[in-house]
Parts: C-alpha cells; structure tokens; sequence
C-alpha cells in the first residue's frame, strides 16, 4: 500500500492520451514518475471516435512514435481498418489512420505502461495542487493522501468543472459515468490563470445487431495496410469494414422540429465548439440546403457489438436522437446503448504557457490536451510527450526543450497555441504547416530522431532501428549523388532530358516527374539493394526538390528571427515607443524569440525594430557582466 | 561581433520624391555585387564614387549615368555588403531603375524601416538611436499604409480587393481536397474549381501588368483636403493660396461638382489642395453624396486642414494630421491657434510655409508613390509567376505542390493587399463545406 505521503519526480494527473504519453516519456528520461487518474482500467480510453490518425493527426502519430511515445504501437496493435488518406496525392499529404478496437487499445497503452520502468499508476483522484513561492511542490488527493514532487503534469481533458448536456438534463461529470475533477479547477482558478469554457460532443452509441447491414453499402481498409509505428512489423489483428448510411430529410424535419430543445440553440450551452466537427444540428442549422449528410457505421471493436455512428453528434434529447437516427437507411430498428451529448469544460488560455508547455505563473506546472484548448487524442498524445519531457528535465536539473515551427506538426501546433491563443478546439490539419512539403509523415524519424537520441527518450531497440534506418538512407544518398548521365547517354537509355549538356546525378534525373525509381533501376541494376521505404522516402526528397531548396530558404530566413531570444526579464511596458495595446498583447503571450512577437497578432515593423534594440542591449548586458 | 548577410538583396529610394537633380537608391544584402556587376558591369573600388552607365541586364537598354558607392561590410550603414547609386533625380530614371532592380534574383523592394533593422541586427547601432528612428518607422509604415490605399484606389483598387477574396478562394477549395478528402461533402471536382479560379486570377493580373504605364497622375503629391461646415471660407481660401506668387498653381477641374482639386507646387514639393464639400448632416441625396466623397478623402489625406470661422462648430476630427485654421480672421477670432483672413490676406504667408514644410516631411519620411507603384508591380510579376507554376501543375497527383504554388502566390500578392493567413482560408473552407462526420 501507498504510505500518507510520497515523493516522485515528476506526478501525471490523468490517464488519457495526453496523461499516457505524458508519463510513460517522463520515465522513459529516467524520472521517477506517477500517473494518478480517477481509475486505472480507463487509462488509454477512447472516449469519442475509435479511430486513430488521419490528416495531420497521422503526422503527429509518427512524430510521437519517432521520439519513442506510445500511440503508434498501440494503435497498431489495436488497429481493424488502416487506410493511408490521399494516397493518390503526394506523400507530404498523405495520413495514415486507422479504425482501432477500442479494449485492444485501450488494452495496449496499459500494458506498454505497465511494462515501462520508474512509472507507478496511483488510483485517486486529484483535488489539489500544492503550490509555494510560485512553484508546484506537490498534489493532494481527495482521500487525503499527499504525493510531493518537483513537476506536474496536468491533463484533465473535458473533466475540469465538465458539465454534460443532453436535451434539457444538464449534469456535472467528467465523461459520461466520471465525476468531474472540480477541487482541482479551483486550485487553478486560485492561479489566477486566463480561463475559459469549450465544448465538444459526441454521438450515441448503437447497438450493431439491431443495424440491417444488408442494406448499407461498406468502406473497407487499404489492401496493403500502412502502420503507424517504425517498429510494427505487420497488422496484428482480423480486420473489418465500416458501414456506409445517411441522414434523410425526414431525419432533418425531425431535427429542426425539436431545435428549441438543443442545448446549443437553447443557450443552455456557452463555451465555444469547433467548425470542423458540428453536431448534427448544426449541419442541419449551417447547411439547410443539403438534404442529407454521409455517417459511417464504425464497429467499436471485434467482439464488441457497439458501432460508432460517425458524423451525428449530438446534445438532443434522447428520445429526438432516437427518432431522427431510426429515419436512416438501415437504422430504422435501431437501439441505442448510449445516447449521445455535448461536455463543456474549462480550459486555461494556452498563451499562459512557454512553448515548454510550462505555466509562466507557476513554475514546474505543465499542460497538456484539452486543457490546453485542443481536441483529438493525437493533438493531446503529441503534447504530452513534451511536457512529460520537459517534465522530467525540469526534475533532472535540465533546462527545458522546445520544437520550432520548421521541425515538426507538434511545433506547429505548439506554438499557434502559446502564440494566437484558441477561440474554438483547435485541430491539426496539414494546411496550418507552411513547411507541410517538409514535414511528412515518412519523415518523421528523420525530423525528430536525433533530437530523441541526444534526449536520451529513445529505447535501445528504437535507437538501434533509427541508426540502421539512417544508415540505410545515406547509403541510398551517396548511390545516387555518385551515378551521373550526360543528356545523350539519359536520352541513349530512354530518358529525355533537357539537352543542355550538363551531367546530372541519380538523384537530379530522379527529381523528374517522368522518371522513376524503377527507371533508374533499369539503369543502374545495383540499386535493387536500396530497400522500397528508403527508395520511396528519397524519391519523394527529389520529386521535391525545387520545392524543398525554396523552402529551405523560408526556413534560415524564419531560424534567424527565432534565434534571436527575447530576454525573460523583458518588460513590454516600459519600452518607450510600443503602443499600450501591442505591450499589453505582448504581455499576455511573452513571446521568447524575435521570431514568435512578430508572429503576435497587431506586431508592427517599428515594434519589432525596438524590439531587437532591447534584446541586443540585454545580450550585451549580459556578457560584459 | 559577426555581422549577417542577409541573402535577400532590398533596395529603396533614400531621398525624397520631390523634384531635385539627384537621387539615390540604396541597395543592401548579400548580392549587392551581383546587383552592381548585372547593372553596371565592374564594381567600382570600395567607397570610392565611380561614374558608371547603368543598363537593364535583360534588354541591354541605358537606364541613366550614374555615380556608384559600393561598400562592401561590414564597415557599411547596414553591417551588409551596400550600394549607392545616384542618379539623376527625374522620375522616369529612379522608376525604371527601381523596376529593373525589382526584377533581379532575389532582390525586393526594403519594407519599412528595414534598413535600420539591419543595421541594428548587426549591432550597427545603438538602442538610444534605434528608438529615435521609431517613430520615423511608424511614419514611414503609415506612409505606406496611406500611398498603397491611394494607388489601389479605383478600378485596379477594386480588382486587387477581388483577387485577394478570390485566391482564398481557391486555396480554400484545394486545402479541402488535402484536408478533408475524406468527407462526403468535398467531391473530386474542387480541385477543377480551385483551378479555375486561380486561371481567372491569373489572366486578369497578366491583362493588368501588360496595360500601359499611365501618365503621371495629378494625385502624386501631398494631399491637403480643406474641410469644415458649409461656408467657412473653404473655397475662399483655396483661391487665395492658389493666386500667391510662392504656389505655382495648375486649376484643374474637379472630377465630380463637389470636389475641386488644384496642384500646387510649394518649395519643390507637389501638393493637391482639395476643397471639399461641407460637412454637415443632409437629407438631400446629391448632398449626402458629396459628404461620403468628402469622407473618403479625408480619409486618403495627408493633411486635413479643418477651417473654423469665428463661432463655428469645433474640430470633428482628431490627431496629428489635422490643423485647425480659423478663418475670417477680419470678422474676429476663433479660439488660439493659426487664423488667417483670406479678404486681407493676414496669415496666408505663415499658412503657405507651414504647409511647404509639412510637406517636405512628408516626402522625407515616405517613399513616395514611386516605390509603392513598383513594389505593386513586383509582387503582381511574383503573383503571376506562382499561378503558372501552379496552373502547369499536376493538380490530381500532387494536389500538395500546386497548393504550396497557391500559397506561394497569395504570398505574394499579401504584399499589396495585406497578409492572407491560414485562418482566412480555414474560415472560407468551414463556410462553403459541411465538413465533420
């Protein structure tokens, strides 16, 4: 048994997908880690959609997975349906995802934190954050128990003051069947940290043996199924198909009938939801012209009869969610096992943080997920592996990490939040990347493995993969910068280049939209030995190319700005010349390098030219010292 | 202390646009040997000022005899490898210079306060000097806010407005068919759509550059607009500047009944005295409209002289572009400040000299109409360039390179009509799709 009061490094409060991540990348740095959660057989729980990845999601699964965090393997291992989206695009765009079985999931991540060293689950719930001289010093529990610690990580998901709606009955929970963590909102309130209220939703669940399926038309997974995880080796499960319905104008006439009695338009609901995934009722509302919307019918797992109807959220009552889901093809005689409903929360505006994912007002407090104003497991996972790093560095005496813009969809998302702050759940998708060429998600291991190596957040098996991985690609590198043709003997060969006389290498003539890797093959027959993956990856670098040299630009142009740091001690207000009103942003997000003010919402040349003048004062200050 | 060459090449005007013999354009940046080797062949002994024939390296053709400075860093303004050319101060000679310029790899018309930025980033100066400069920056920034809004006025004002909406458009529609390829409302045929947007923009910014330079515009000069209630003296005044020996004046009829318009020319400086209609509430159509014109006026000014004549109704306006006039100085005072009596002539001089040197300011801190005319060229040339690349490419199978061309260009037209964010985009891809399932 647990004695009154221990001591960790590093406690993770919440066993999400942020939570999960959170404390197994902590241990994984050798901090000795808590994760303490309401219950331990919810940790890694799906508690929406049972899918994994997608576009820009299956970038951050990759990334998460290249710096040796959990999601990838276990969406592998749980997954029933992978399909690669916009596989007949280019691969900077192309996401992997899949349908996972929502216990083998769940299944998984328990069992990848069971095994990791230095990590103990703690069942509990938090009711408090102990907090001296600015700095958190440890965490109560609400049976009275008190763990003391150096760095905490916060990942309450939709539980802080959580607040369920479904029709006219409103009721405080965390998720349906969860107490709300309240004692721990107060403790954040008493911060006096910027607050607000969001809100998401989620559809009912149906019961699949009422469904006629024989009536649905069925999506299945791709033949050759892509994985997410550098170190799965082959899908680990039987896999499955989706059914295929639709709404129906009757459904629609039902919907809009009983508006008044939508949580959303009764004003019942206040906090903010995203665009990107309405509720049934705002398609309905927003898009009166359609007559009917697709839904899929996602099974939740093999031996599990729950399907997921995806696309229909909803905060209606449950006799209308029941009425308008019976007017579907094939659902008529449907029964719900759970009907659907909206969740309000609180989360903390995320420019209170440093792109460390640490709370400025209160020092070794770190955030992750929703609490951070994001939505999606793969946003929440992607953030908690940083700040159960930086956690654990904080613990070891470290300073702190950060991952820029150009470097990876984590640091894209990291750093939107912390600099523009959130008006509704923010999501990732690829277009929020302006280096999105680069950032692919075959590249990932490329991007972020080295910075996971010197972490030292790499298991030896991960890092012995990575270094042959990296082996392999210089090899296929230098095979193709040493091959060279003349345009005649291209053009001898069946290839038509440009007859200008100039020799090109391998890699230049592969760099051609007509030419392939299995017409360099042709050429040279050695480069059989190049294995597929590595092929692919440095067909795609050189189809790029032009692409990539032009980005390569933007991004020294964009690292000269970001290496030029902005001294903490900075006060906007006393710089004589910047507007009240641009100060007073700039207080609220204290960007840390040049880089980030000028990307703060209002920033003016003249600004930032004073700016720079104060930044170099200060490193001039601080070397003569 | 290590310096940075930044690789961009930026150029600018450093005189004013008034008419004088000589101007100098300023060029800073990595290649500014490359730029004097393409513009006038060898470069010149380093701070040493050389008499070189400046060409156009595409057509070969003379731009102008110039005197070239080259100062190699750091021992520069910037820190950077700079140059100097001056030449001869006609309008014709510093716009083609500046165009052919515009048109070099890598080398970009300076935003503003640029060249101090790099001067400062390359420890060039100090921060007592950098905050000094400030406020000439925010001048320099809102001259530019103000000449951009003056040369986008009218038809062309209208269509930059128009592509700027339209290329959000298209980028819109093809981020959905990367993003959200798998919902149900986003069918194959956005990509087409997207397509035919961005050819729509294309040809309209290809018939826009190729139309003929347009004469000199009666607008390139400081803009003082009189205003003030019905029958202060608005008219009055404008007369009696207009017939003193020290205005060189050219009476031009106004383009609409209510707005007469006269170029001055104070000390060297161009100067566009408006007399507006009077501002007061109306019910009467014609009226009201003469009062908008008068609004947007006021608002494209760079000087608005409020005149209030003994007993009037007090200044509407606010801030430091306004001067507060009383007039009928011979009928008595309005309060403290400049009066003047245009029957007796009492304050006209002091007016007209205050004006000039308002003006000359004006001219010193902004770059002119010159620059913003060729930085709009520039990007519209950028623009077009990017939807080719895009337009020429493989739309179906590399969707993420032709929207990369898309943003490349929206990038480049941001330059003129303001940034276009990802959030713009998102915001137009959630109102035309219904997208979440």
């Amino acid at each position: 048994m647990h004695s009154p009061s221990q001591s960790f490094d590093v406690i993770v409060v919440g066993g999400g997908h942020a939570g999960s991540e959170a404390a197994a990348a902590a241990a994984r740095m050798g901090a000795r880690t808590a994760l303490v959660t309401q219950r331990v057989d919810t940790i890694g729980v799906m508690s929406c959609n049972p899918a994994i990845g997608g576009l820009g999601k299956g970038h951050l699964v990759r990334e998460i997975d290249a710096l040796d965090g959990l999601m990838g393997r276990a969406a592998d291992a749980a997954g029933i349906q992978f399909r690669l989206l916009n596989r007949r695009k280019g691969p900077a765009v192309r996401g992997p995802r899949t349908q996972a079985d929502r216990k083998l999931y769940r299944q998984a991540i328990q069992k990848l934190l069971r095994e990791q060293d230095g990590l103990t689950l703690i069942e509990g719930e938090a009711d408090g954050l102990v907090v001296t001289n600015g700095r958190v010093t440890g965490l109560v529990l609400t049976d009275g128990r008190s763990l003391q610690t150096g760095a905490v990580v916060l990942t309450t998901g939709t539980f802080l003051n959580g607040l369920i709606h479904c029709g006219e009955h409103t009721e405080p929970a965390g998720r349906v069947g969860d107490r709300p963590s309240v004692g721990l909102a107060q403790s954040l309130h008493a911060l006096g940290l910027p607050m607000g209220r969001l809100k998401t939703g989620t559809p009912a669940r149906l019961d699949g043996r009422t469904i006629r399926w024989d009536q649905l038309e069925w999506q299945h997974g791709d033949e050759e199924p892509e994985l997410f995880s550098d170190l799965s080796t082959r899908v680990a499960v039987p896999q499955i198909a989706c059914g295929i319905t639709s709404t129906t104008p009757e459904a629609h006439d039902i919907i809009r009938a009983n508006l008044h009695r939508a949580p959303m338009y009764s004003g019942q609901i206040q906090g903010r939801g995203p665009r990107y995934c309405p509720s049934i009722e705002d398609k309905v509302v927003r898009f009166a012209d359609k007559t009917n919307h697709q839904i899929f019918l996602e099974p939740e797992g093999l031996d599990d009869p729950t399907v997921y109807p995806n696309g229909i959220s909803t905060s209606l009552p449950v006799d209308v969610q029941e009425a308008f889901i019976r007017a579907m093809p094939g659902l008529d005689q449907v029964r719900i096992v759970r009907p659907g409903y909206a969740i309000e929360y609180d989360y903390v505006d995320p420019r209170a943080l440093d792109p460390t994912l640490e709370l400025r007002a209160c020092r070794g407090l770190f955030l992750a997920g929703q609490i951070n104003g994001t939505t999606g497991y793969e946003e929440a996972g992607a953030q908690g592996l940083l700040a159960g790093l930086n956690a654990a560095r904080l613990a070891g005496g470290q300073e702190a990490i950060t991952i820029d813009r150009t470097k990876a969809y984590l640091g894209v998302m990291i750093d939107d939040l912390v600099t523009q702050g959130v008006t509704e759940p923010y999501r990732m998708f690829t277009s929020r990347s302006e280096y999105r060429l680069s950032l692919r998600s075959d590249n990932a291991d490329e991007r972020l493995g080295p910075l996971g190596e010197a972490l030292g957040c790499l298991s030896v098996e991960r890092r012995a993969h990575f270094k042959q991985k990296q082996a392999q690609l210089l090899q296929a590198q230098a095979l193709l910068n040493e091959r060279v043709l003349t345009p005649n003997e291209a053009a001898a060969r069946g290839l038509t280049l440009n007859q200008d006389g100039r020799r090109r290498t391998a890699f230049e003539i592969l760099s051609y939209p007509t030419v392939s890797w299995a017409d360099l093959i042709r050429i040279w027959p050695e480069l059989r030995s190049v294995p597929e993956r590595i092929a692919a990856r440095v067909e795609t670098d050189a189809k790029y190319a032009v692409y990539l040299e032009r980005q390569e630009r933007d991004i020294a142009a964009f690292k000269r700005d970001e290496d030029l740091a902005l001294p903490e001690s900075l006060s906007f207000k006393s710089i004589s010349g910047l507007s009240a009103e641009l100060a007073g942003k700039l207080e609220t997000v204290r960007p840390r390098t040049l880089g980030q003010a000028g990307r703060v919402e209002g920033m003016t040349p003249a600004a930032l030219t004073l700016l720079i003048a104060h930044a170099k004062a200060a490193s001039r200050a601080k070397v003569s010292v | 202390m290590t310096t940075t060459n930044d690789p961009e090449v930026i150029f600018a005007p450093a005189t004013g646009m008034g008419r004088a013999a000589v101007a100098i354009v300023r060029v800073s940046g990595a290649g500014t040997r490359g730029v004097l080797e393409a513009l006038c062949g060898r470069v010149p002994q380093p701070r040493r000022a050389s008499l070189r024939t400046l060409c156009d390296p595409a057509t070969g053709e003379d731009l102008d005899q110039a005197l070239v400075v080259w100062f190699p860093g750091p021992a520069s303004f910037t820190g950077e490898d700079m140059a100097e050319l001056q030449c001869h101060g006609g309008r014709g000679v510093i716009a083609s210079i500046l165009r052919v310029l515009a048109r070099l790899p890598h080398c970009r018309p300076a935003l503003a306060g640029e060249f101090t930025r790099r001067a400062l980033l390359n420890g060039r100066m100090t921060l007592d000097q950098v905050e000094g400069l400030a406020d000439l920056i925010d001048a320099e920034t809102e001259a530019q806010r103000r000449q951009a809004l003056r040369a986008l006025e009218g038809e062309t004002g209208k269509a930059v407005q128009q592509w700027r909406e339209d290329i959000i458009g298209a980028m819109a529609l093809m981020e959905a068919a990367i993003d959200f390829s798998d919902e149900s409302d986003v069918s194959e045929k956005v990509i087409a759509d997207g397509l035919r947007i961005a050819q729509s923009i294309r040809d309209q910014i290809e018939s826009e550059l190729s139309k003929p330079q347009r004469p000199e515009r009666l607008r390139e000069g400081y803009r003082i607009v009189l205003a003030g209630p019905p029958n202060a003296g608005k008219s009055t005044l404008l007369n009696a500047l207009a017939r003193r020996d020290a205005a060189i004046v050219s009476p031009i009829a106004g383009t609409t009944r209510d707005v007469i318009e006269v170029h001055l020319d104070l000390g060297g400086y161009p100067v566009l005295l408006i007399d507006t209609a009077g501002l007061r509430e109306s019910d009467d159509r014609v009226e009201q409209e003469g009062i908008r014109r008068t609004q947007a006026r006021i608002a494209e000014a760079d000087l608005v002289i409020w005149l209030q004549p003994p007993g009037g109704e007090a200044c509407p306006l606010d801030g430091p572009d306004v001067l507060v006039l009383g007039t009928k100085a011979d009928l008595g005072t309005s309060g403290s400040g400049l009066s003047v009596s245009a029957t007796t002539g009492v304050g006209i001089d002091r007016l007209l000299s205050l004006l000039q040197i308002r003006a000359e300011t004006a001219f010193a801190a902004g770059e002119g109409i010159l620059i913003t005319r060729e930085r709009h060229r520039a990007a519209l040339e950028d623009t077009l360039a990017c939807l080719d690349r895009a337009l020429a490419g493989d739309a179906e199978g590399a969707t993420e390179l032709v929207a990369e061309d898309l943003r490349l260009a929206a990038r480049a037209l941001g330059r003129i009509t303001g940034e276009v964010d990802v959030e713009d985009v998102l915001d137009r891809l959630f109102a035309g799709f219904c997208i979440g399932k």
